[in-house]
């Protein structure tokens, strides 16, 4: 049975969550706020967590946007077989929910012409990921991404020699790398496997679990793990000040590859680790 | 807690003089905002020796670019932005007076001699608290460049903004510190 869904209906939705997402922060991050406030070692550390708790207060409370970058507008669409849009195209729909939402939430529009710097004025083009899958259903993930952490963010092709060491190493390195630009404490998202691309969307895609959910395949949720210790073991702690609490969690998504390759995407993401879902 | 100092803006030599990486400061008085297209016009003008749109002097910038504001409020979220994106600029600007800058993330070797030289700090906020530090902001207004949007160079009256010394006059970076005491290797 095909299942209509008005156009209009995809515009109101990703209106509400580019605003829900940029004004409410998610409840796994605040209780990550918690836990870390007890286990950091350093107080200018802790200050800066105490800091990032009230920030999220207020913003909620006062229905303002937690971060002033309130990101590109990526959005993961898994649309049911049985769907059908009516009334106008889904594309254009997702920009017009993003223009909508960006302009009645008051939040700050940074997409731009990537060689004159124009910017565009709304916040559009969205960036779109779009995934057929079974059903009548359509669910749709927003998750607005600021630029500090995206730009430390990096993908390599190591040779099938370097093995799951060389991936660990190039993960911790480029944390390490970063430093405080990507507003510490992040979130990691990595992307093991597929081709060049394919990689990329992973390791942004593991961004968008909630953090302290373990990969169900129990020797991925090992490395998950081995990879956050080293990573907290740098010193560089919340807001690059120095302690303990450097990342929140490190998410690892892999897909088979070409026998000649391992491509590793390491996608950083900042504290402010936005996303909200609705299904229609 | 680490140490908290109140200081009111223009600083002098003395006030930035006094100022240890990792102490806690509140800032009262004016902030003038800037972000990458301000600082290149600025930069330009100082090259072709032309006077400054507003006085720099024992000023503090901040590395802003606000969300937009709702009715009735100064100004939006407006927490910092990366810093290394000014370091081209900064140098020429600490030399003509400036006496700190308001970011988050790395400066340069270059713009850290400058400050040791010159007497100037760098600051950090606390990098995504846009929501908490628009608090501390008490009016906003735009005196330079307004075509340049987000991106003008405003004047800020704040209470009690809340920042971080990340590199004293003496040359030290905070970052650097951090790593040292708290890693594991
Ligand atoms: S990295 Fe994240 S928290 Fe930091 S300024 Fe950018 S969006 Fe905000």
């Amino acid at each position: 049975m095909i299942r209509e869904i008005p156009s209009k209906k995809i515009i109101e939705v990703v209106r509400g969550l580019c605003i829900d997402a940029n004004y409410n922060l998610g409840n796994d991050v605040l209780r990550a706020f918690d836990k870390a406030i007890e286990a950091e070692e350093s107080p200018t550390g802790i200050e800066v967590l105490k800091e990032l708790q009230e920030n999220a207060r207020i913003a909620w409370e006062e229905k303002a946007p937690i971060c002033q970058d309130c990101g590109l507008a990526v959005v993961f669409i898994d649309i049911g077989q049985d769907v059908h849009i009516t009334g106008g195209d889904l594309t254009e729909a997702v920009n017009e929910g993003v223009r909508q939402g960006y302009e009645d939430g008051y939040l700050r529009k940074s997409a731009c012409h990537p060689i004159t710097r124009k910017n565009t004025g709304d916040n559009t083009p969205a960036i779109i990921h779009i995934q057929i899958v079974p059903g009548d259903k359509m669910k749709i993930v927003f998750a607005p991404k600021g630029g500090g952490a995206e730009n430390m963010s990096r993908v390599t092709m190591l040779t099938p020699a370097a093995g799951i060491e060389g991936v660990k190493d190039f993960v911790v390195n480029r944390v390490k790398e970063s430093g405080s630009n990507p507003c510490p404490p992040t979130v990691i998202g990595v992307g093991v496997g597929g081709t060049f691309e394919r990689s990329a969307i992973l390791a942004k895609k593991a961004i968008l679990r909630d953090i302290g959910n373990r990969n169900p395949d129990p020797e991925l949720a090992t490395i998950e793990e081995e990879i956050l210790t080293r990573i907290n073991r740098l010193g560089i702690g919340p807001m690059g000040y120095g302690g303990n609490t450097t990342s929140f969690d490190v998410f690892l998504e892999i897909e088979p590859c070409h026998i000649a390759s391992l491509p590793v995407a390491v996608n950083i993401q900042c504290h402010a680790a936005r996303h909200k879902e609705a299904i229609i | 807690m680490p140490k908290q100092i109140r200081l009111t803006t223009p600083l002098s030599n003395e006030d930035v003089e006094k100022l240890n990486i990792g102490d806690k400061v509140l800032l009262n008085g004016i902030l003038l905002t800037g972000r990458d297209a301000a600082h290149k016009r600025l930069f330009e003008l100082i090259e072709e020796g032309k006077e400054l749109p507003v006085d720099i002097k024992g000023q503090v910038i901040y590395f802003v670019g606000p969300t937009p504001a709702k009715p009735g409020k100064p100004i939006g979220s407006a927490g910092p932005t990366t810093s290394y994106r000014m370091d081209p600029y900064s140098p020429k600007l600490i030399q003509l007076g400036l006496k700190g800058m308001i970011g988050k993330g790395n400066r340069s070797q270059t713009v850290i001699e400058a400050m040791r030289k010159f007497k100037a700090v760098y600051f950090g906020a606390t990098g995504g608290a846009g929501a908490l530090i628009a608090k501390r902001i008490k009016k906003a207004e735009i005196v330079a460049y307004p075509d340049l949007g987000p991106e003008a160079i405003r004047v800020l009256e704040v209470e009690d903004f809340p920042v971080t010394v990340v590199n004293d006059t003496k040359g030290n970076d905070l970052y650097q510190e951090g790593i040292k005491r708290y890693a594991k290797e």
